[in-house]
């Protein structure tokens, strides 16, 4: 294969990935403290509109970014309100989320369609970026992609080595033995989902800045429902959060590839295969790792936060 | 507050937007009402938002005569009967169904309305008081192979395709019979997207062609993502649907841009007028339903043959599906001396010489 050809498949995997990463490292915090967010879908379109409408307006793409993030985070803090202080139930409120950011958005964002801005700036280091094959791989990506990677290396790190990721995590696990130690099980849970919010306001930025640079209505296309299932596959561990992402990513944007390069070419062997089955690719694999996981039930228990989506009631 | 209005509230609040809201709009005495139902929201920049710039036009062009009403966003299915019914109870005396999933519903409604009449786009079943009406879109992306077909240094172009049925398949067809008849070693890759509307795939589906090639690109999906993607890569590309020339103004050549207007005002004027008959329009370059957007990043040269490809098609010169046609294997599907008929491009189900890839299913 052409060097050139493979630069720009890892390229397009990348960009199809990050939004899928960026959106599941934020909820696997929400998760972890115990809070079963299902609004992702609802704050990414949010954050889309949100960060495109501020990038048309302001010109900066760096408010653009940052506007989609408080966006998300207030999406998450209505989120926030009703089910841990007002303990509505998790999965109702989550859904609601979604429904009202699919609506939201498209009302905001009427306006805007048929829009575009500049995709944001790529990094270009002289000399580095220019290197074959690992130059544009490495260095020759937009901001959002290092800051993917970097946040999925941080929550990896607060999440197994600090003290308040431990405390995050004995939230999620025992809500009552960390209130009776005196951890403010309530704070906490607030923090990690807005930080989640954060996160997919990000991942919605990521949309509409860079992996398409306009705005349309329900433009995510149930991005937030795979990044959801993806945390699930990576049984709430960061590093197969990462490995997943990009697993489906890879799947998404190479089941594209496999059918504009017309046939795959197997040792000879011209292999036609049927597009609706590469459609269902990611969807087949992401079945195939459930199954070979779910196999580990001490895994799973040892990870997955006991007290998922169960309200916290200081008095009970 | 009564706990029902609460909730009422409550959903409305929460559905803001993805609701079917109805807009109606004052007018004189006994204006003619005429209904629309749309699958998706206005503001989709493509198949509904041209639906809705021809509803705007019936009104400018005649004024209180006339009374419109809109639902949008309605999925195809049963929401759809409920929403034709209530367009038909309200008093519309004219109700254009503007979707091919509208067909049974449609039909369903017109038999308990027998005084009213319909009219349902894109499809085939008719009745005493249910016409059909239809775009020629092929005809347009006959002329886009003309223009890619003088544009292409590789001699590939990349068409991004939605779902597997005889309106897209024939228009990668009538696309790479327009580019061969200009460059015959010209050749076609596709990708299904499996979608009417994904950006995100949309534009990586461009980048998988161009990566394979291509240095056009033609799309029969809805979003204006892959053109923004061959602006990135400096290479060219085709609008669907709408103008998107704001989108990609150094990408785009040109698009086919639906036009429903004349036909709508047409059919208005016909029920003022009582000479509303069932009948089926396939209107195209000829009648004005189909445009092409201006021009653009192209020579004078190449634009003038896309201009007489356009008038040669109107005129009838050209016969797009004219014989001989050889699908992918060889066989001759349209034997030199013949047409294809309007069923046979309508029932469309072979690709032809020159496309690499094959219709799933």
């Amino acid at each position: 294969m052409d060097q050139a050809i493979v630069v720009s498949f890892v390229l397009s995997v990348m960009t199809a990935s990050t939004p899928l990463l960026l959106a599941a490292t934020g909820e696997l915090v929400t998760e972890k403290s115990g809070v079963l967010n299902l609004g992702v879908e609802g704050m990414m379109l949010v954050g889309a509109i949100v960060g495109f409408a501020t990038t048309v307006h302001t010109g900066s793409a760096l408010l653009g970014v940052v506007a989609a993030m408080l966006a998300g985070m207030a999406m998450s803090l209505v989120f926030g309100i009703l089910t841990l202080t007002f303990l509505a139930n998790q999965v109702a409120t989550g859904l609601a989320l979604t429904i009202f950011g699919t609506g939201l958005s498209a009302l905001v964002g009427s306006s805007y369609v048929g829009t575009a801005v500049e995709a944001l700036p790529k990094l270009h280091v002289p000399g580095l970026s220019d290197i074959p094959l690992i130059g544009p791989i490495v260095f020759g990506q937009d901001a959002l992609v290092y800051i993917s990677l970097m946040a999925i290396a941080a929550v990896t790190w607060f999440l197994r080595r600090s003290h308040r990721g431990l405390v995050l995590r004995a939230v999620g696990d025992s809500h009552d033995a960390a209130h009776a130690i005196g951890y403010p099980v309530i704070l906490i849970r607030y923090l990690a989902t807005l930080f989640g919010g954060a996160m997919c306001g990000l991942a919605g930025a990521y949309m509409s800045l860079a992996y398409s640079t306009s705005w349309a209505e329900n433009m995510t296309a149930g991005r937030g429902w795979i990044a959801l299932a993806l945390v699930v596959f990576a049984t709430w561990r960061p590093i197969w959060l990462l490995v997943g992402a990009y697993l489906f990513g890879g799947i998404m944007y190479g089941s594209l590839a496999i059918q504009a390069a017309g046939a795959m070419n197997i040792v000879g062997y011209q292999i036609v295969v049927p597009s609706q089955l590469v459609s269902a690719l990611p969807y087949l694999a992401t079945i195939a790792v459930l199954v070979v996981i779910s196999r580990d039930r001490v895994k799973i228990r040892l990870n997955a936060p006991a007290c998922l989506g169960r309200p916290f009631h200081a008095a009970g | 507050m009564e706990r029902r209005t609460f909730n009422k509230l409550l959903s409305a609040g929460l559905l803001a937007g993805t609701a079917p809201a109805i807009i109606g709009r004052a007018a004189a005495a006994d204006p003619l009402g005429i209904g629309y139902i749309y699958v998706g929201p206005v503001e989709d920049f493509g198949w509904t938002h041209a639906h809705d710039v021809a509803r705007k036009a019936v009104e400018e062009e005649l004024g209180s005569q006339v009374k419109t009403t809109y639902v949008e966003s309605v999925k195809e299915g049963p929401d759809a009967e409920r929403v034709i019914s209530e367009l038909a109870a309200k008093g519309n005396k004219l109700i254009f169904t503007t979707s091919f999933g509208y067909m049974n519903p449609t039909l369903k409604v017109a038999k308990k309305y027998p005084k009213v009449f319909f009219e349902h786009a894109t499809g085939y079943k008719r009745e005493a008081n249910v016409s059909t009406y239809n775009i020629r879109f092929y005809e347009g992306r006959y002329v886009q192979g003309v223009i890619a077909g003088h544009l292409s240094k590789s001699g590939i172009v990349g068409y991004i395709g939605s779902v597997p049925i005889p309106e897209v398949v024939m228009g990668m067809n009538a696309f790479i019979l327009g580019m061969r008849s200009v460059n015959p070693q010209a050749r076609m890759k596709i990708v299904w997207v499996n979608a009417w509307y994904d950006p995100g795939k949309e534009g990586d589906s461009a980048k998988a062609l161009i990566d394979q090639g291509a240095d056009v690109i033609a799309q029969h999906t809805d979003s204006g993502a892959p053109l923004q993607v061959c602006q990135s890569r400096n290479i060219v590309g085709f609008g669907q649907a709408s103008d998107m020339i704001s989108l990609a103004p150094k990408a785009q050549l040109t698009a086919s841009v639906d036009h429903w207007a004349p036909y709508y005002i047409q059919r208005a004027k016909d029920v003022i007028a009582g000479t509303w008959k069932s009948q089926d329009t396939w209107g195209g370059l000829k009648s004005g339903m189909l445009v092409m957007a201006p021009y653009a990043n192209m020579p004078d040269d190449v634009a003038k043959a896309g201009k007489a490809a356009e008038a040669d098609i109107a005129e009838g010169k050209i016969v797009i599906f004219q014989g001989p046609i050889k699908d992918q294997k060889g066989a001759d599907k349209v034997p030199a001396g013949t047409a294809l008929d309007d069923g046979a491009i309508a029932g469309m189900n072979w690709l032809a010489d020159g496309i690499d890839g094959q219709i799933p299913g």
